[in-house]
């Protein structure tokens, strides 16, 4: 057992873990941080994704043991309880997600790549979201939240928004099409 | 999957390091960004005695100038490499082969210096290093030893790194003159690995191409200098049509693998077709 | 009184058809879901299976000694263990009475008929625990040949799948629309053609790849059971768990909580739903059991996998006289849940939508040492329409016609609605010449087609091609009857309850189980317009055999069109309870009221209404009611379509070909679908892209590969391509509207429309792409190796070598690794 010193959505833990136990097994199982979910075994699907000090990283293919002094942000901490993060928010105007099981990862993977291009094309983001599969929303839907948000994020000066509930009315964007 | 159990270090410097691998036992795998070493762990194609994680030895990270080269950390990121101005001024192609590698979360953890010591045949940074003739250090509980490129890469998954050693930084020499780069590379979905990829770095002088270098990823079980091309390049006018002739001997010398993605007389003929497109594009035509 | 009388009613603003955003998202996009490997109960216990190296072979000895010693390990089972108790993995559809089903125990007793088939199980107080025990499990296995190839399998003096059968045919099932009466003698009709065209054409094996990975919890509670699994049938599951296990179907709950796709993945009884009832049966406490990705690509059921060999026949005018369809359709090893249903339920759609006089539809089910396959997204739907896409593709170029006028000419027109085909199926509704306009104009035809021209003219290495699918689907499984006439062992009826809570609010119990459809939004949306109530106060139920009690889930793109069907008939139901409350409240008769935005008002009594809500909490006190009416407005409703519903579409893609590489790339993609009413274009517009996103995948990236030993070479997302954003297009996507007539909704179903529409349209692009430079077809998956080969040396591309790609050291899941031959290199049928 390795003792690790691990900050996570704003709390510290000091935890023994096996140096094999995997980060988002010790996410998972240790600290009840079940938001994160696990999709394959090979770090190709990135439905694990959390942030280590600020960067998007797979969290299946990162020891907790590496996490270690390290500032973990998972889905659940994205945002202050009750508010949503602009890319959360724009994933549900969007639609930009069906089952929603890739949806944690997506969405951080997003943050991180907007963090880098604050305004992407639909190719940057196609190509700044490579390391997370989807199987139902056929990606369409995912790449207009990212933009949106990025749009909304430029206009407010990259904060949260205000207090925001998940609000269902129709998307105007959609209903025009029709 | 979880791996199977292991005992663990993590130094703090090269030597702690060296020391942690020699008392490590008789099966002891170095974790550089662990982003090909842990899935082989969850798989149990790997289960280490001991690994020794490199993640604190700060002196293994970030890029220098020395002079006639730049000097890369072995541990310097991914990320860290496509961003490093001086990366992007004297060896550009290694930062746009980099960004092909994978995905943005595996760029943020995986090392320059864990992708070449893997020698995966079909990753992308070994034929890079070749084509730029980068020089290799090599520490070990003896000293240091620095080893040419042609002579680093020495089988499938093999280096010249020895057991008990480490690959602590790469020297890029910074290259005189004219010179162009890039890397083709061909693959069947955006985060896989290269079916065949091509890396060109040309130097032209008075409409001639006066070198070339190309290494070659995935086409045997090391990467490989296409030297036929090469030779048939020097000195040669700078045209589309002397490079597509010259493209034609790419394969040459090369034992390239059957599998899913293609069989073995499909990557010979991939590489003379990316020969051609990088060394056309590198040579600015 | 004329004045208020004649007062308008204001027509409130209807919830079908708005872009209502999902309800759902707010648990989904914060990560506080509830999927079923995230339940951690006291005291439980974590299972890992331990699965066959070898594809055939009988087990000569399990030694589990090891194991069972192992820190945290409480138990190890074997088959034996259970050979009593575990039964055999039921399947639901004996297409033909003389069906061949050789049994499919949970864990193998005697001998293994598939790589990944269970052997043992580990119970262990961790998860870790079990896994590491998995590897001290020893079973020896007494070799016997692989069947692997079908062609093979069905010829004279094959090797055998199962020793204890005959042969490896399960059923040979043949629809002949001369002999049923709906179309003339197919045989007569080909010797009369003037043009006849034959093609074989191979669907290769699919994985459907859901994302969340399966999943089980069982909990014991005395001789109840209650078992929480990441599936799409809760309900069949409960019953066939019951069948199977002897748990009386009364003592058992199964919950499928939030569950990450299915894609008919998880449509499905698995041996590890099974093995893990029997364990916390044995053991007498709560078990888990969550599968690894590899193990989930190995283990968990496949899709498609069919031989196709089709016959067209027509005049030279190209009038289309006939349509002869052989299939050999790859069971694998066992038959599952509706193996042997999917190719048969593409017997009555390999026609199109086409006005073929003849028809003839033989289809045999053979069984290989493979995983098992059964429904995948389109289900038998896919591989007919491609079959038909591609066959009349064939024939345009045969005849020397444009594609697209050689469909006009033969396809159903628009006022011969409703039309019974030669399959023998009524189409409801449609118009083909209006959705393939739009279609041309959303995706720019005539510029397309000029480019092409002018990528010839000038040798281009990169060719331009544009594939054109017009298809139609069979949706809303099913009427009962239909089904039965099929053998198939369950009705096709869906059942909904609503419950009005005292304080207005709405409880929607459905018992088509969601798994990311929507269903909480589209229902919500329903309901709100048939009661009046805002969309905010309805709450929709489901997938828990406890709340939701009857019920027969999601697949077969029948949510809407049946289960949505069964909610609005019980909101009617409520109505009509309602009105009978508030005509005694309001001392008015029945007649006399009007019911709209939810209020009753007596017509001609201004200010006399009353609204259901208020009703809801009258009805709760239940002080003041009709005399003999009993104080409840709640309804349920069980509702059994009477036909099918048939989406149409016309789909077009553009693709450029590499023709120095052979990389094909879409360059656009347009769709034009008809799915008739549309309840909100939000979650159908997502449906539609999703599905294209699969089809387009069958067509150029997914394929799962076998080695000459049995092995699945492509057991990790590394080597089972999936695509990424990267790796897909931008969908222009559009609709027209044609009602179903068969249900009050007016809906079609849209769950599988993108997925079976698209994929013909992609391999028919690429081969527009390169039809000048000799090719005449291209095995799908469409790698650039296979486009570049058949290109150059002609074929169809050929085989796929089978060893993985070295990423990792040829990384493969542990049963694979290290069980190649060198005869493996390359496909076994090369």
């Amino acid at each position: 057992m390795t003792q690790i010193n691990v900050r996570v959505d704003g709390v510290t833990y000091s935890d023994d873990v096996e140096p094999r136990t995997l980060l988002v097994h010790y996410l998972r199982e240790q600290l009840g941080k079940v938001g994160t979910v696990i999709g394959c075994d090979t770090s190709n699907c990135g439905a694990c994704t959390v942030h280590l000090d600020g960067a998007a990283v797979k969290s299946c293919t990162v020891l907790a043991v590496q996490a270690d002094g390290v500032e973990v942000t998972t889905i659940e901490g994205l945002a202050p309880q009750g508010s949503l993060h602009p890319v959360q928010k724009a994933f549900h105007e969007m639609h930009g997600l069906q089952c929603g099981y890739c949806t944690p990862g997506m969405i951080m993977a997003s943050v991180d790549l907007l963090k880098e291009n604050p305004d992407p094309s639909e190719t940057e983001v196609r190509e700044g979201i490579e390391g997370n599969l989807c199987r139902c929303t056929g990606y369409q839907n995912i790449v207009r939240a990212v933009q949106q948000a990025a749009g909304e994020m430029r206009g407010s000066g990259n904060g949260h928004v205000s207090p925001a509930e998940v609000d269902t009315a129709a998307a105007p964007h959609v209903a025009a099409q029709q | 999957m979880i791996p199977a159990a292991f005992e663990y270090a993590r130094p703090t410097t090269v030597d702690e390091a060296l020391q942690a691998i020699a008392d490590g036992g008789d099966d002891v795998k170095v974790l550089a960004g662990g982003q090909s070493l842990i899935p082989v762990m969850r798989l149990r194609l790997a289960a280490p005695e001991t690994v020794v994680d490199l993640a604190r030895v700060a002196e293994l990270r970030g890029v220098r100038d020395d002079g006639d080269a730049i000097v890369i950390g072995a541990m310097t990121t991914h990320h860290d490499v496509m961003i490093d101005p001086l990366v992007q001024q004297y060896a550009p192609l290694i930062a746009e082969a980099t960004e092909t590698v994978a995905d943005r979360q595996v760029r943020a953890r995986g090392t320059f210096g864990g992708a070449l010591v893997h020698a995966d045949p079909a990753g992308d940074l070994p034929a890079v290093a070749l084509a730029l003739d980068a020089e290799f250090v090599i520490a070990g509980l003896q000293g240091r030893r620095t080893v040419p490129a042609a002579e680093f890469f020495v089988d499938y998954l093999t280096t010249a790194v020895e057991e008990g050693e480490l690959l602590v930084e790469i020297r890029i020499p910074k290259l005189a003159g004219e010179w162009g780069m890039r890397y083709e590379k061909f693959n069947r979905v955006a985060q896989a690995w290269s079916i065949v990829a091509v890396a060109a770095v040309v130097r032209r002088e008075n409409g001639r191409i006066a070198e070339a270098r190309i290494g070659l990823t995935n086409m045997g079980s090391t990467p490989l200098r296409a030297t036929a091309v090469e030779a048939a390049l020097a000195g040669a006018p700078a045209s589309p049509e002397t490079i597509a002739a010259a493209a034609r001997s790419a394969a040459e010398g090369t034992s390239p693998s059957s599998d899913l993605n293609a069989q073995a007389d499909y990557r010979e003929h991939l590489a003379q077709v990316l020969t051609r497109r990088a060394v056309t594009a590198a040579a600015g035509l | 009184m004329t004045a208020v009388e004649d007062r308008p009613a204001e027509a409130p603003e209807r919830e079908v058809g708005k872009a209502r955003r999902r309800k759902e998202d707010a648990r989904l996009i914060t990560g506080r879901t509830t999927w079923t490997d995230n339940m951690v109960l006291p005291g439980m216990l974590h299972l890992a299976v331990v699965r066959s190296p070898v594809a055939h072979g009988k087990i000569s000895s399990i030694d589990v000694s090891a194991a069972q010693e192992a820190p945290g390990v409480i138990a190890v089972l074997t088959g034996r263990d259970v050979a009593d108790e575990q039964g055999s993995i039921p399947c639901a559809w004996p297409v033909t009475p003389d069906m061949v089903n050789p049994g499919h125990p949970s864990i193998a007793v005697d001998e293994v008929n598939h790589v990944g088939e269970a052997v043992a199980v580990i119970v262990a107080r961790s998860k870790t625990a079990a896994q590491d025990a998995v590897e001290l499990v020893d079973v020896d296995y007494d070799l016997l040949p692989a069947v692997l190839d079908m062609e093979q399998a069905v010829a004279e003096g094959a090797q055998l799948t199962h020793d204890h059968l005959e042969s490896n045919r399960s059923f040979h099932f043949v629809f002949d629309g001369g002999e049923a009466g709906t179309g003339v003698d197919t045989d007569q009709a080909f010797a009369d053609a003037e043009v006849v065209v034959s093609r074989r054409f191979v669907q290769q094996r699919l994985i459907p790849a859901f994302m969340e990975p399966r999943s089980v919890v069982v909990q014991p509670q005395g001789d109840n059971y209650t078992m929480w699994s990441s599936t799409q049938v809760p309900h069949i599951l409960r019953i066939m768990l019951a069948m199977v296990t002897g748990v009386p179907e009364h003592k058992l709950r199964v919950v499928a909580p939030d569950v990450g796709g299915g894609f008919g993945g998880k449509l499905q009884v698995t041996p590890e739903e099974v093995i893990s009832l029997l364990v916390a049966r044995r053991l007498g406490k709560p078990v888990k059991w969550t599968e690894t990705r590899s193990e989930s690509l190995m283990t968990a059921h496949h899709g498609r996998d069919q031989i196709q060999y089709i016959d067209i026949a027509a005049d030279r005018e190209g009038n289309v006289k006939g349509l002869r369809c052989r299939i050999l359709a790859d069971m694998g090893a066992y038959l599952r849940l509706v193996s042997p249903g999917v190719p048969v339920l593409g017997a009555f759609m390999f026609n199109g939508i086409y006005k073929f006089p003849a028809y003839r539809f033989e289809c045999d089910g053979i069984f290989t040492n493979k995983t098992p396959t059964d429904a995948y997204r389109g289900a038998g739907r896919p591989e007919a329409t491609f079959a038909v896409e591609r066959i009349m593709d064939e024939l345009a170029v045969e005849l020397d016609m444009d594609p697209l006028e050689l469909r006009r000419k033969n396809w159903i027109r628009a006022e011969e609605f409703p039309f019974t085909t030669v399959a023998g199926m009524t189409y409801d509704s449609g118009d083909y010449e209006t959705a393939t306009q739009q279609a041309l104009e959303l995706i720019g035809y005539d510029e397309l087609r000029e480019e092409q021209r002018r990528r010839r003219e000038s040798n281009d290495p990169v060719q331009l091609g544009i594939g054109v699918s017009t298809f139609t689907e069979m949706c809303g499984l099913a009427p009962s009857r239909v089904l039965g006439s099929l053998s198939y062992g369950a009705g096709g009826w869906e059942h909904a309850a609503i419950r009005m809570l005292p304080t207005g609010k709405v409880e929607v119990v459905t018992g088509s189980t969601p798994h990311g459809q929507g269903h909480e939004t589209a229902w919500s949306q329903l309901v709100a317009d048939r009661l009046g109530v805002p969309f905010e106060d309805v709450e929709v139920l489901h997938g828990d055999t406890s709340s939701s009690p009857r019920g027969l889930d999601t697949y077969g793109s029948r949510s809407l069109v049946v289960g949505g069907v069964a909610v609005v008939n019980a909101a009617e139901k409520v109505v009509a309870k309602a009105r009978r409350v508030a005509a005694h409240l309001l001392e008015a008769s029945e007649d006399d009221l009007d019911f709209s935005g939810g209020t009753f008002s007596v017509r001609g009594t201004p200010g006399s209404e009353v609204s259901i809500q208020e009703i809801a909490l009258a009805t709760f006190a239940a002080h003041n009611f009709p005399e003999g009416m009993e104080p409840s407005i709640d309804a349920d409703a069980t509702f059994d379509p009477e036909n099918f519903s048939f989406p149409h579409g016309t789909h077009l893609c553009a693709m450029e070909i590499d023709t120095e590489t052979g990389m094909a790339k879409i360059r656009k993609y347009a769709c034009v679908d008809d799915v008739g009413t549309i309840v909100n274009p939000l979650i159908v517009e997502g449906q539609i892209h999703g599905g294209l996103a699969q089809g387009i995948a069958q067509a150029m990236f997914e394929e799962a590969v076998y080695d000459a030993d049995g092995n699945l070479t492509t057991g990790t997302f590394v080597d089972y391509l999936v695509p990424s954003a990267a790796d897909l297009p931008h969908f222009d996507t559009g609709n027209t509207v044609h009602e179903a007539p068969g249900n009050p909704i007016g809906a079609k179903g849209v769950g599988e429309a993108g997925t079976i529409a698209s994929t013909p349209a992609v391999v028919n692009a690429a081969l527009d792409a390169v039809r000048h430079l000799g090719v005449r077809d291209i095995r799908m998956p469409l790698t650039p190796e296979r486009v570049w080969r058949a290109i150059h040396q002609g074929g169809d591309g050929g085989d796929r070598a089978t060893a993985g790609t070295n990423a990792w050291g040829g990384a493969q899941t542990e049963t694979t690794a290290g069980v190649s031959t060198p005869q493996s290199a390359l496909g076994g049928d090369q």
